[in-house]
């Protein structure tokens, strides 16, 4: 267990120096660049001098010698058009609120879409099935940033029962929280049903119904098990979309995130701070993967370590 | 014994009318389809018969409400928000294809030839693969049209350039299952050369499958395009897409309600078509896979 897992981290340090790479040349090659002439009236002398701070006037293989030098150390730079902060400080302080966010959109999506899988699942093809399925469709054809302003023109605007925007107090947070997780309660519903469906046709389902236990019994204790699977091995790409989603929704709600940070830093050309959001988002993706695999391992004997 | 009776050839092959009739039987998919049908023919047609250009403005009305003259009402320079619906779905619709249209050529041809060839190839072009897997898309789409501009080509360049992974796997997994079928060995033995037999006898027999994942790709990559616009870094006035228009309407729903309503509509309404129909096709062309 202890030796797949440092395998699999190890594994990962070729990855996350391949993405680093491929993202350094990919905006750097692009035509343009932060602090070129005829930028807010400084004069030219003085842009020099900032790009030569920066080193931007090196060579590009010299630039990316001493970036990567910086990164094995854990040293992101400074960012280019926000210097008050360190690169790595300002994901400090923008990181926990797009996290928080893809939490509560985890959960949001986990209730409903568990909760419409299982239940479509027990009597397939009826209405039991359709109708919950039909609900938890609608996060698929309707993407976050229609859900969204809907949400805000019914709940805040109409009704005034929650506020349109923000980040701070408990209530700000619900309308964002379901917008993304909606999207992601449709897939789950799917892959539960499915899943379950799966289970359910099976013989240790039949021995535990022929030993007489209750049908909520049957379905709790022994289908969740593997019926959940599909679902399990979800998560991973889905915690991913959480974040990575999270753009859309900080946007329309006015949330001070990462994601919100890292499409500024894309505008504005700052190049560390871009180059620190995605390498921060690669990591949470690889350990999210990480953790999808050792969870399914643990809940399914049959996957080996290897 | 060489005197064997012309046997009947079947019409066409069975197993697309066997799909083809499945998929009637599939309400949901067959209303898919017709709507998708509808709503491409509007899109197409709605421009040309349309009183109103997507750029006719008229200032004094500003932005109205639906009403008979104009249906969806307008914008605040008084356009018509029906043309420009009609003109954004020609654009979202056309990103869609065309970016899918990348992507299936690029999965494609990854595909068949990590399968074809097999052995070290076939894992390290897979590797690069699983590597590709971990990047954020979304990401790599939004630092794409940052940087290369914000022309529609490039748009669905940069989002095709990304969305051809799962294909590549699922046309990869299709070669290596038949490559040592007995007609693949028949191939061989007539001479034929190893491209002709990739192009023609492993890539069709691998088919229903890829048609199946395109269908699912093409909302995919309509969703992102949406994404992209909504952020601002999409297609550029006057011209708009579906992304563009919901991005505006959202932005003015206090009061104009139906800015943000109908393009809304229009795009859900063509998501749900393609995602029902594409779950429909691959109910009708692979009855193993199971639903979900």
């Amino acid at each position: 267990m202890i030796r797949f897992i440092l395998r699999r981290v190890l594994g990962f340090i070729p990855v996350f120096l391949i993405i680093a790479t491929l993202v350094f040349f990919l905006i750097r090659l692009a035509p343009g660049g932060p602090f070129m002439e005829g930028e807010r009236h400084v004069p030219p002398e003085v842009l020099e001098q900032i790009r030569e701070s920066y080193n931007l006037n090196a060579p590009l293989p010299q630039q990316y010698a001493m970036y990567m030098w910086d990164l094995v150390r854990g040293d992101l730079g400074p960012s280019m058009q926000q210097p008050s902060r360190t690169v790595s400080q300002w994901i400090v302080l923008r990181a926990p609120v797009s996290v928080e966010l893809g939490f509560y959109s985890l959960i949001v999506a986990l209730i409903i879409g568990l909760s419409a899988g299982i239940i479509a699942s027990l009597r397939p093809n009826t209405l039991t099935d359709y109708i919950p399925m039909s609900i938890a469709m609608a996060g698929i054809c309707m993407p976050t940033f229609v859900m969204g302003p809907l949400l805000v023109l019914i709940f805040a605007l109409k009704f005034q029962w929650l506020p349109v925007s923000g980040w701070d107090a408990p209530a700000e947070k619900i309308l964002p929280s379901i917008t993304l997780g909606t999207v992601y309660a449709a897939y789950i519903a799917r892959l539960a049903r499915g899943g379950m469906f799966e289970v359910l046709a099976q013989d240790f389902i039949r021995t535990a119904r022929a030993k007489g236990l209750s049908e909520t019994r049957v379905v709790l204790r022994h289908a969740l098990r593997g019926g959940l699977q599909p679902v399990i091995s979800f998560l991973g790409p889905a915690a991913a979309g959480l974040l990575t989603g999270s753009f859309v929704v900080e946007k329309i709600f006015i949330i001070p995130g990462l994601g919100k940070q890292f499409v500024d830093a894309a505008f504005n050309r700052d190049y560390t701070m871009l180059m620190g959001a995605v390498l921060f988002y690669a990591v949470l993706i690889l350990i999210f993967n990480l953790i999808v695999d050792v969870a399914q391992a643990w809940l399914d004997p049959r996957v080996r370590y290897d | 014994m060489t005197d064997v009776a012309p046997t009947h050839i079947e019409a066409g092959a069975s197993l697309w009318r066997d799909a083809w009739r499945r998929l009637r039987k599939n309400h949901l998919a067959a209303i898919s389809f017709f709507l998708l049908i509808a709503m491409v023919a509007l899109v197409i047609v709605g421009p040309w018969v349309s009183r109103y250009s997507y750029e006719t403005q008229d200032r004094e009305l500003g932005a109205a409400p639906p009403s008979a003259s104009h249906w969806f009402g307008t914008d605040d320079l008084g356009r018509d928000l029906f043309t420009r619906i009609l003109y954004g779905g020609r654009i979202s619709l056309m990103v869609g294809l065309c970016a899918t249209a990348v992507s299936l050529g690029i999965g494609v041809i990854y595909g068949a030839v990590a399968g074809f060839a097999g052995g070290r190839i076939d894992s390290a072009l897979m590797r690069i693969v699983d590597i590709l897997y971990t990047l954020p898309f979304t990401i790599i789409v939004i630092i794409l049209t940052v940087y290369l501009g914000k022309s529609i080509v490039l748009i669905f360049m940069a989002i095709g350039a990304v969305e051809w992974l799962t294909m590549a796997r699922i046309v990869r997994g299709q070669v290596v299952a038949l490559r040592h079928k007995e007609f693949v060995e028949a191939a061989y033995v007539m001479g034929l050369r190893r491209r002709r037999i990739v192009l023609r006898h492993l890539i069709p027999n691998a088919l229903g499958p890829i048609i199946v994942y395109t269908t699912l790709t093409i909302p995919q990559v309509m969703l992102l395009e949406a994404v992209i616009s909504f952020l601002g870094l999409g297609v550029q006035a006057p011209m708009s897409s579906w992304g563009v228009l919901i991005q505006d309407g959202a932005k003015v729903m206090e009061d104009n309600a139906w800015r943000l309503i109908f393009p809304s509509l229009f795009l859900s309404i063509t998501l749900f078509s393609l995602n029902f129909l594409g779950d429909g096709l691959r109910d009708a062309l692979d009855p193993r896979i199971s639903k979900d």
